[in-house]
């Protein structure tokens, strides 16, 4: 794991503290640090050791205050154009690091913290030379070129709770530095949260107690009347707890609860209380009876098939929490305020939810979910796996990336760890890239069955190589259609592309990681004859055709 | 309270990573490994915490030894 980091200010600090935050998760981590403000001479010197260095990320931390010095020197007739020459040096520098490096990231705090001078006091906004004015219009304008441009995540740089100095003047005047160790520190905390999710490791689930966490009170002693949510009591403080989790189920976020109740009573509130913002439809998962929270919370887990360090668990008892991170190590349970008002602002400041894509798809999520749990009852009525998979009247779409989904398949490569042949990562603009490159083959499938639609959940790129040969690049698919023959129906999908354009062999390879032991037998079960090594081929003459329970479908999503 | 070497022993042996490390009235940070530029803030912000006193600009600049320190912590 490379790393650089460059800044207009004394960044041995930063470095340091990234250091100490970052060797914990990335023990390869090796950091380059630029010279002090060389952002011109690194950028534009095409040999520099920079590019030599070839990160994979690069933060670029560009201190306000230092700015707030440039914008003091320049010419008070041009200071007008001060923000939009800044971002518009910041673009081109961006450009040059992507022709050089395309599939570096790179990590830019924002200038959130904006320094304000007071010049113009509060009538800065009319006067469109001050500081203020031209700080708040450069964060606009990076706002901007971070939605046109791939490669650049901005990072917020302002705390939502601190207690804190971000600056400490006597530094700045000794040293050059222009933030705090602890602002630092806090700063390669977030930093990690952002390398991490783009790693793949990022939160995809709140598992939720009842009583005193979603609402005030115990619903089975205090009733439907007796609760408080909307207006009774501080039912405020629990309304808008509610309505900050919807936006996070939203956003894919999924919802399960985990209560020691009995599931009617437990149940009631979402169906019949006026005033709860959260309704039975946003919950994936409900799990209320009396059994341990550590048990139930692993129940949970199985049915959505994600990995424990991907779970929060919200509960107001301590003793509880104790209980869960005691049997659950990897589950996160932050220890929330004893104040139910004081929730919502702590869950925001810490920040738990850090992604690095976005898609429409995500929203669809929890009624995924939900279909999968009906699924699950179904199948335990059935005992013939084959008569299961045909009663489930599975359709599919397959066909090359279309241009639509690359953000979606983009997000496959980067979020998928366990049906993931070769755990390549990908960008949207890689995928771009891919799929209008003649030298690849891709496919993309869409699976519906009776319940519903499970969109676009597995994907395969072919690389195609000299002397009639080709190899799988890479192979993903959503764990939600495990077991469905979706992998049988896509190779015999692509054997027939690959025949039709003259290829005679296919050969892949398996590389191992802690989470796709499930795909170790892959290519062996698609037929490929194992060469050692963990890699396999197969003379296309010799395929035969797989058995799958998936129709050819005409729908379109 | 009359802050004396034994208080900022501690602070000096985290921040330079060095359990056995022995300062004395004089010693200057050319004396001890580890005493660069950089720790230099690192022990200023350790102490300050630790003191709950703030050094101004002129202070730190004027430190020549630990001795200075200890003079101004307890003026």
């Amino acid at each position: 794991m490379k790393i650089a980091v460059i800044g207009n200010y004394a960044t041995q600090f930063l470095v340091k503290e990234l250091n100490k935050r970052l060797k914990r998760t990335f023990p390869d981590l090796i950091l380059y640090e630029a010279e002090y403000n060389t952002a011109d001479f690194e950028f534009l010197n095409s040999d520099s050791n920079f590019f030599l260095f070839a990160p994979e990320f690069i933060i670029w931390h560009e201190s306000t205050l230092g700015l707030r010095d440039l914008f003091y020197q320049t010419k008070v007739e041009s200071r007008k154009n001060f923000a939009d020459e800044y971002v518009s040096r910041i673009a081109s520098y961006l450009q040059i690091i992507q022709s050089k490096l395309p599939s570096t990231k790179i990590l830019f705090p924002n200038h959130s913290l904006l320094y304000c001078d007071n010049i113009f006091g509060s009538y800065y906004s009319k006067v469109e030379t001050s500081w203020q004015f031209q700080i708040e219009k450069i964060n606009y304008l990076l706002n901007n070129e971070s939605l046109k441009n791939d490669s650049i995540y901005l990072l917020n740089s302002l705390p939502v709770n601190f207690d804190f100095p971000v600056t400490d003047y006597t530094q700045v005047v000794n040293a050059e530095l222009h933030f705090t160790p602890q602002y630092l520190e806090w700063l390669s905390n977030s930093i990690n949260k952002v390398i991490l999710s783009s790693h793949g490791k990022f939160k995809k689930c709140i598992v939720l107690d009842l009583d005193n966490t979603l609402w005030g009170g115990v619903i089975g002693d205090d009733g439907l009347d007796g609760i408080q949510i909307g207006a009774l009591g501080i039912g405020k403080a629990f309304s808008r707890f509610q309505k900050w989790l919807k936006e996070l189920k939203n956003r894919g976020i999924i919802l399960a609860v985990c209560s020691k109740n009995q599931d009617d009573i437990a149940k009631s509130p979402f169906l019949y209380h006026s005033e709860m913002v959260l309704r039975l439809e946003d919950i994936a998962v409900f799990v209320a009876n009396w059994e341990s929270k550590a048990d139930n919370i692993n129940l949970i887990q199985k049915i959505l098939n994600i990995g424990f360090d991907s779970m929060v668990f919200i509960d107001d008892n301590p003793a509880e929490r104790e209980i869960v991170k005691t049997h659950i190590p990897d589950i996160y349970v932050p220890d929330i305020p004893t104040d139910p008002s004081d929730y919502l602002n702590f869950l925001i400041a810490e920040n738990l939810f850090e992604t690095t894509s976005f898609s429409e798809n995500d929203s669809e999520r929890t009624k995924q979910y939900q279909e999968e749990a009906k699924r699950t009852e179904l199948s335990r009525s059935i005992t013939n796996m084959a008569d299961y998979l045909d009663s489930l009247e599975m359709e599919a779409r397959i066909g090359p990336f279309k241009e639509v989904d690359y953000e979606r398949i983009a997000q496959l490569t980067q979020r998928s760890n366990q049906f993931n042949l070769r755990t390549i990562r990908y960008s949207v603009s890689d995928i771009e890239n891919i799929s209008k490159n003649k030298e690849y083959l891709t496919a993309s499938v869409e699976l519906k069955d009776k319940f519903g639609s499970y969109g676009l959940i597995s994907i395969v790129i072919i690389r195609l190589k000299e002397n009639q040969t080709a190899e799988i690049d890479t192979w993903i698919m959503s764990c939600r259609v495990l077991k469905r023959t979706v992998e049988n129906f896509l190779m015999n999908y692509i054997v027939k592309m690959l025949e039709q354009i003259g290829i005679i062999k296919l050969s892949g390879e398996y590389i191992p990681t802690l989470k796709n032991k499930l795909v170790a037998d892959l290519l062996d079960n698609l037929g490929m004859r194992s060469e050692g090594d963990n890699l396999f081929s197969i003379n296309l003459e010799d395929y035969k055709l797989l058995n799958s329970h998936i129709n050819y479908g005409n729908y379109n999503k | 309270m009359e802050i004396t070497i034994n208080d900022l022993l501690p602070i000096f042996r985290e921040i330079l990573e060095d359990d056995h490390l022995e300062i004395s009235h004089e010693t200057t940070a050319d004396d001890v490994r580890g005493w660069d530029s950089l720790n230099h803030i690192y022990l200023v912000v350790g102490i300050e915490k630790k003191f709950k006193k703030k050094f101004t600009s002129l202070q730190i600049q004027s430190w020549k030894c630990v001795g200075d320190i200890i003079t101004d912590l307890n003026r």
